[in-house]
């Protein structure tokens, strides 16, 4: 199992406030690594910085052998990393297959003239993208939505789409910002089988999610951040029985209750 | 209203359809013999020029968002270049046509370098600048505008040995560069390039996540619609056979960017439609000509108000977004509202 994404020490500071702070990260190959931590921690912080939406005050971020610091997340988008945002953004006034289109734009190359004659690259994306695209759909049971605008969908389908558009990349990772946001406990266990299922197709997927059951049972490794500083990283258990971590989430507390507690 | 009159074109037999065709091209071919007179040529030349021209700055304004209201400089680039190599320097004016194509290309390209870091009424002001830039450049520059006293005589096209001269033959530059424009612009939105433009209008940060090079696409959509503002520029320089900086003002840039809203943007046939609206108004409104600027913005206004999306625009479109279905007599108080 080889290291794909490796976050050595890096900080984004926006003006004196540390929202990212020496937070060192490695995702391997196959994981479904979580990155967890109470509101403002510093995830979707970081999540940014790894795919290139900011710029870290400094470290380095190394993915699948190229360096990622200063490059555009377009660049970024090209090497392999695909990802969905936290308040989902959508292409809303285009049809789902459409936003599915889009998701192909690295794996095709028509330029201005091939679109214009009609070219035999023209034909060959063109009918790459729909035979792949309808695909990526099916899988996710989203073939009859097909022609629907993105933006009339239901919130859960539109995490669905969004979910689809990454995997249009054929990501080497694939990045998701709380994917089970806003969804009910049925919703949430079948999104989670679904990336278990995603995983043993063999993609490597990180994610920031606050439910803990999602978290503790699809990952096999997790990242904890509280103010922008890394609390702990390792496996459920390990970060179950970690002390800084449940001090993170219920606070210190008094000695009493805490002898309470282990009684 | 279009779905629908697609539908049912599609749905005729393939002979019929084709019958269907062909009269209509022949028709529209025979148009100059229909209207002998040149006041009637005048005003159809115009709404082919502009149906290029409203076409071209929605490509950048409909399909990417790019807020420019400065196309009356890309209209002016076109037409001097053609009106300066043609009569200054007797250049064949089939020889300046693309040459004014792709000099308002580069252009464009320069106006786009803004673009990557500005976006909304930022970026407006910057394409207004530009406009502005280019008339005064061309007032002031004498020795090669002509000043304010313009450019002269600028010879006709040739033709297969005919010259170019009544707008009943213009008639036909016009229509081929319209109908071009029209083909090949609908031909590259329906690809991998007018989806990139798309995504980048209606989420820039999805786009460049999904690996859509944002510099590029943007760069390449103000080329492509400056380019064809640069070819109408270099048909109508002959064409009004004088050119002067007073033809490339700001009203002008609006009067094209007004087409554009009305007929729809973000639609291929919205500015064809609004070329011919405005341009027919226009001439309707000729007899109370000092009010014909108050006619026109309230036009807009009520435009804005009831119909965003424009005449032909979708109601589901980004632009009538939550006014679907919101109807004029609604809108007026004249009906009751239909709760949803």
């Amino acid at each position: 199992m080889s290291a794909l994404l490796v976050a050595k020490n890096v900080s984004k500071h926006f003006g004196g406030l540390k929202a990212v702070d020496s937070v060192d990260m490695t995702i391997n190959e196959g994981d479904i690594f979580g990155i967890i931590g109470p509101n403002g921690a510093g995830k979707t912080t970081f999540f940014n910085i790894c795919s290139g939406v900011y710029k870290p005050t400094h470290g380095e971020i190394t993915f699948d052998g190229h360096e990622l610091v200063g490059q555009k997340p377009e660049q970024i988008a090209r090497l392999g990393m695909a990802r969905t945002f936290q308040n989902i953004r959508l292409f809303k006034y285009m049809s789902v297959l459409e936003n599915i289109f889009i998701g192909f734009q690295t794996k095709t190359k028509t330029g201005l003239t091939d679109a214009i004659l009609h070219t035999a690259t023209y034909k060959d994306d063109e009918r790459l993208i729909r035979e792949e695209g309808l695909k990526v759909l099916d899988s996710l049971g989203l073939l009859p939505f097909k022609d629907t605008k993105a933006g009339n969908l239901s919130y859960g389908m539109q995490r669905k789409v969004e979910i689809a558009r990454a995997l249009a990349l054929g990501p080497k990772l694939l990045l998701l910002d709380e994917p089970a946001a806003g969804m009910n406990q049925q919703e949430k266990q079948e999104l989670m089988r679904f990336v278990i299922d995603l995983n043993k197709k063999g993609y490597t997927i990180a994610l920031i999610e606050h439910d803990m059951r999602f978290v503790m049972n699809s990952c096999n490794r997790i990242l904890v951040l509280n103010f922008g500083q890394k609390i702990c990283e390792g496996t459920p258990e390990e970060v179950r029985e970690d002390k800084g971590v449940n001090e993170a989430y219920f606070g210190k507390g008094l000695l009493v209750g805490r002898k309470r507690a282990t009684a | 209203m279009i779905k629908n009159l697609k539908a049912w074109f599609s749905g005729l037999p393939k002979a019929v359809r084709l019958l269907i065709i062909v009269l209509a091209a022949v028709l529209v071919l025979l148009v100059p013999r229909m209207f002998t007179s040149s006041y009637i040529m005048g005003i159809i030349c115009r709404i082919l020029l502009y149906t290029t021209l409203a076409g071209s700055l929605n490509v950048i304004n409909g399909y990417t968002g790019q807020f420019s209201i400065g196309h009356a400089g890309f209209f002016a680039v076109g037409c001097y270049t053609t009106a300066i190599l043609s009569s200054n320097y007797g250049w064949n004016f089939w020889l300046t046509l693309p040459l004014a194509g792709i000099l308002t290309a580069i252009i464009g390209l320069l106006v786009a370098l803004p673009t990557f870091r500005m976006t909304g009424i930022y970026l407006s002001i910057v394409t207004l600048g530009f406009s502005e830039i280019i008339r005064l450049i061309a007032l002031n520059w004498t020795g090669l505008t002509g000043g304010p006293l313009g450019i002269k005589g600028i010879p006709a096209p040739q033709f297969l040995g005919m010259n170019i001269r009544r707008a009943g033959d213009y008639y036909y530059i016009f229509l081929l560069f319209a109908v071009l424009f029209l083909l090949i612009t609908a031909r590259v939105l329906k690809s991998r390039i007018g989806r990139a433009w798309m995504s980048i209008r209606e989420d820039q940060q999805a786009a460049q996540s999904l690996g859509v090079e944002l510099v590029k696409y943007k760069a390449m959509n103000f080329a492509y619609g400056a380019f064809w503002a640069g070819l109408a520029g270099a048909i109508y320089a002959p064409y009004i056979n004088y050119v002067d900086s007073n033809t490339f003002t700001l009203d002008e840039g609006f009067n094209i960017l007004s087409m554009a809203i009305i007929g729809g943007m973000g639609t291929l046939g919205g500015p064809v439609l609004g070329s011919f609206v405005v341009n027919i108004l226009n001439e309707l409104l000729r007899p109370v000509s000092a009010y014909r600027l108050v006619v026109y913005g309230l036009l807009i206004v009520v435009m804005m108000w009831i119909r965003p999306q424009g005449l032909i625009g979708a109601s589901d479109s980004m632009l009538a977004d939550d006014r679907t279905g919101v109807d004029l007599l609604e809108r007026l108080g004249l009906k009751k509202r239909k709760t949803a």
